[in-house]
C-alpha cells in the first residue's frame, strides 16, 4: 500500500508548550481515517501541519514521500492536497466562483473549469444554487459548496477539519452521507478530524484517538472501539461502564474477573492475580424480563439488576442499572415497550464473555 | 442675506451657461488628485496589505508612523515638499515648485498614509482562516494577496475614496506647492480662496457648488456598492 503522509518525531510548540508529540503516524492512499479527539487535543494543529500551513517545531513530515524543505515545494506539494475547515470560509462572490476557485489557480482553461464545477455541483445536489452569492446561502448549502471548492480539484488528499461540527443535526448527517458516497465512490484518500466519537464510528475505516497532542491508538475502527487501548481511549470512544477489578482465577482462557463481590467470566489473555479494567459497551448488554427463574443463554454473565434510569439517547434508551456495580445498556423504543420496563423493577441483564474488553492495570 | 441670495443666483447662472473658466478649474482637479490618489493606491495598497497580515520586526513602530501619517497637517506637507523643490533645495534643480507635479506629490504624501492605514484596518478584520483557506486551495503568494483584496474590498474602496476626498478637498499644501496660478495650478479649493478673497462670491460659490458635488458623487457611489454588498454580507 503507497504511503501518502508519514510524520516522524513530531513535536509541535507554542510558547514553549508541547502541542503536539506524535512519534509516528501514516495515512495510505485509498484509506479514510478519521482522528478523533477532544477540543484542545491539537487535532486541528497536525492538520495545517500536513498541509503544510504550519512549520512544524521539529520532526519530518513527508508528503508523497517528499519532505518539503522550501516554499515552493511546500506549495506544489500543497496542490495536490486540499482542505476544508469546519467554518465554510466561502469567498464573498457567487456559488460558481467559490467552486471555481481552485481550478483558476492552477490556471486551467475555461471549457475546463465549467464543466468539472457543473459535474461537481451535481455530485453535491448544489446546481441549483450556482449564481447564487455565497453569503445568502444557508449554513448546510454553504458548506456543500465548501466541500465541493476541495473536491472539485481531485485532491490526493482530502483533509476535513470537522466540516459537519457547526451544522444542526438533520443537516449533518444529510450531508455527511452525501459526502461520503462521493469519498467511497471515488477512493478518495481522507484524514477526518471530529470530536464525535459516533462520527467516527460511521464514516472511517480506520481511527486514530489523539489526546493531548499524542496519538494514544491507531487501527481498524472497530477494533479499536471494541478493543481501546486504556482507560481514557475507553472512555472518550464511549465504554460506558469502566470497572475495577482483579482476575482471580483463569481456566481455558476464561478469566473470573472480581468485582465488588460480583464475578465477571471475560476471555482475555491477561494473567491470573493481574489487576485489570472491565470495559463494557452499553450495546453490549442485553436485557431480559426478570423471572425466577434462570433464563438459558449462551452469555456467561447474567446479573439480577434493578433500573436506576431510563433515558432517551437520540434513537436507543439508555438504560442505568445497579447489579452490585454500575451497568449501562442501550435497547430500542420496541423493547423498552415490550419489555415494560418502569424504574426500580427489577431486570436480569447479561454480558457475553467475549464483548468485555479487560484492561490491564498497571 | 443678500449676498447669499444673489451670489448663490450668479453662480447657477455660471454654471448653467457652462462658464469655461470656471469649469476648467475643476478638471485642472482632476488632473492633480486623480494621478495622486493613483499613486498614493500603488504606494500605500501592498503597504497596507503587508502590514496587515505579516509579523516581522518593527512593525509597531511602522504601525505608528503610519497612523500619524494619516493626519498629517496638509499644509505642513506642502512647507515640506515646497522646501524640498525650492530652487536652493535638494531637488531645486528639478524646476518643479509651482507645477501640477509638486502637487501631485505633495497630496500623494497625504494620501499614501490614509490608503495604507484603511487598508491595513481592513486586512485585519478578515477572518485569519482566509488565508489558509485560500493556500489551502493551492493559490500561489500573489494570488494569495489579490484573493484577499477582493476579499476586504468595500474597505479598500473606503480607503481609495477617503483619499480621494482627503486630497480634493485640502488647500494647504495646494496653495504652497501649486501657487493658485491660472490655468495651471488653480484648483477648485485655492480658486475659492482666491475668489473669496476678490468679494467674487458668485464665482467661490459655484466653484464651491462643483466640488461639493464632486464630494457627493465619490460618497454616493461609495455607499450604493457597500449597501448593495451588505444585502449579500450581512455582517
Amino acid at each position: 500500500m503507497e504511503t501518502l503522509v508519514k510524520v516522524e518525531n513530531l513535536i509541535h510548540k507554542y510558547d514553549d508548550k508541547i502541542v503536539l508529540d506524535i512519534e509516528e503516524f501514516e495515512l495510505n492512499r485509498g484509506e479514510v481515517l478519521a482522528l478523533v479527539g477532544s477540543n484542545g487535543a491539537g487535532k486541528s494543529t497536525f492538520l495545517r501541519i500536513l498541509n503544510l500551513l504550519e512549520k512544524p517545531s521539529r520532526g519530518t513530515v513527508k508528503i508523497f514521500g517528499v519532505f518539503p524543505t522550501n516554499n515552493k515545494q511546500k506549495h506544489i506539494l500543497r496542490r495536490r492536497m486540499a482542505m476544508v475547515f469546519q467554518e465554510p470560509l466561502l469567498f464573498k462572490s457567487t456559488v460558481y466562483n467559490n467552486v471555481s476557485y481552485g481550478l483558476k489557480m492552477r490556471k486551467k482553461n475555461k471549457d475546463f473549469i465549467k464543466n468539472k464545477v457543473l459535474e461537481t455541483l451535481e455530485k453535491f445536489g448544489i446546481s441549483h444554487l450556482i449564481n447564487r452569492q455565497a453569503g445568502t446561502l444557508s449554513g448546510g448549502e454553504a458548506q456543500r459548496v465548501s466541500l465541493a471548492r476541495a473536491l472539485v480539484l481531485e485532491p490526493e488528499i482530502l483533509l476535513l477539519d470537522e466540516p459537519f461540527a457547526a451544522l444542526d443535526q438533520p443537516t449533518r448527517e444529510e450531508l455527511r452521507d452525501d459526502l461520503y458516497k462521493i469519498i467511497r465512490k471515488e477512493n478518495q484518500t481522507t484524514l477526518h478530524v471530529t470530536h464525535d466519537r459516533n462520527e467516527a464510528l460511521v464514516i472511517s475505516d480506520n481511527v486514530a484517538v489523539i489526546n493531548e497532542g499524542e496519538i494514544l491508538q491507531r487501527g481498524r475502527t472497530e477494533s479499536v472501539f471494541n478493543r481501546p487501548i486504556n482507560e481514557f481511549v475507553a472512555n472518550f470512544l464511549g465504554v460506558e461502564t469502566i470497572l475495577y477489578g482483579k482476575i482471580t482465577s483463569k481456566r481455558n482462557g476464561l478469566c473470573i474477573v472480581s468485582i465488588n463481590n460480583q464475578k465477571l467470566e471475560v476471555v482475555s489473555d491477561l494473567g491470573e492475580g493481574e489487576k485489570v479494567i472491565a470495559c463494557i459497551r452499553p450495546e453490549n448488554v442485553t436485557l431480559l424480563k426478570y423471572s425466577l427463574k434462570a433464563p438459558l443463554t449462551s452469555a456467561r454473565n447474567s446479573f439480577i439488576s434493578t433500573i436506576k434510569d431510563i433515558s432517551s439517547y437520540g434513537l436507543v434508551y439508555r438504560v442505568a442499572m445497579d447489579c452490585g456495580f454500575n451497568l449501562t445498556s442501550f435497547i430500542t423504543r420496541e423493547s423498552l415497550d415490550r419489555l415494560n420496563l418502569k424504574i426500580g423493577e427489577k431486570i436480569i441483564s447479561s454480558i457475553k464473555a467475549t464483548s468485555i474488553h479487560l484492561l490491564s492495570r498497571k | 442675506m443678500d449676498i447669499f441670495i444673489e451670489g448663490i443666483k450668479q453662480a447657477i447662472q455660471l454654471l448653467v451657461e457652462l462658464n469655461r473658466e470656471i469649469f476648467l478649474i475643476p478638471w485642472r482637479s482632476l488632473l492633480v488628485s486623480g494621478p495622486s490618489v493613483l499613486i498614493s493606491l500603488l504606494i500605500g495598497m501592498p503597504i497596507g496589505v503587508i502590514m496587515g497580515l505579516a509579523k516581522f520586526p518593527g512593525r509597531k513602530l511602522l504601525l505608528s508612523l503610519i497612523y500619524t501619517g494619516m493626519g498629517f497637517p496638509p499644509t505642513v506637507v506642502g512647507l515640506f515638499v515646497a522646501l524640498l523643490l525650492w530652487r536652493s533645495g535638494p531637488l531645486g534643480y528639478l524646476s518643479l515648485l509651482y507645477s501640477p507635479t509638486a502637487m501631485i506629490i505633495a497630496q500623494v504624501i497625504i494620501a499614501t498614509p490614509i490608503v495604507a492605514g484603511l487598508i491595513l484596518a481592513a486586512m485585519q478584520q478578515l477572518d485569519p482562516k482566509l488565508q489558509l483557506q485560500a493556500l489551502s486551495l493551492g493559490a500561489n503568494k500573489l494570488q494569495l494577496l489579490w484573493t484577499l483584496i477582493k476579499e476586504a474590498r468595500i474597505t479598500s474602496l473606503a480607503a481609495i475614496m477617503a483619499a480621494f476626498g482627503g486630497i480634493i478637498s485640502e488647500v494647504g499644501s495646494a496653495m504652497i506647492v501649486g501657487g493658485n496660478i491660472k490655468g495651471k495650478t488653480r484648483i477648485l479649493t485655492t480658486a475659492i480662496v482666491l475668489f473669496t478673497r476678490m468679494g467674487k462670491f458668485e464665482k467661490a460659490i459655484a466653484v464651491s457648488i462643483i466640488l461639493l458635488f464632486l464630494s457627493f458623487l465619490a460618497n454616493f457611489a461609495l455607499t450604493y456598492i457597500q449597501q448593495r454588498e451588505r444585502i449579500y454580507w450581512k455582517h
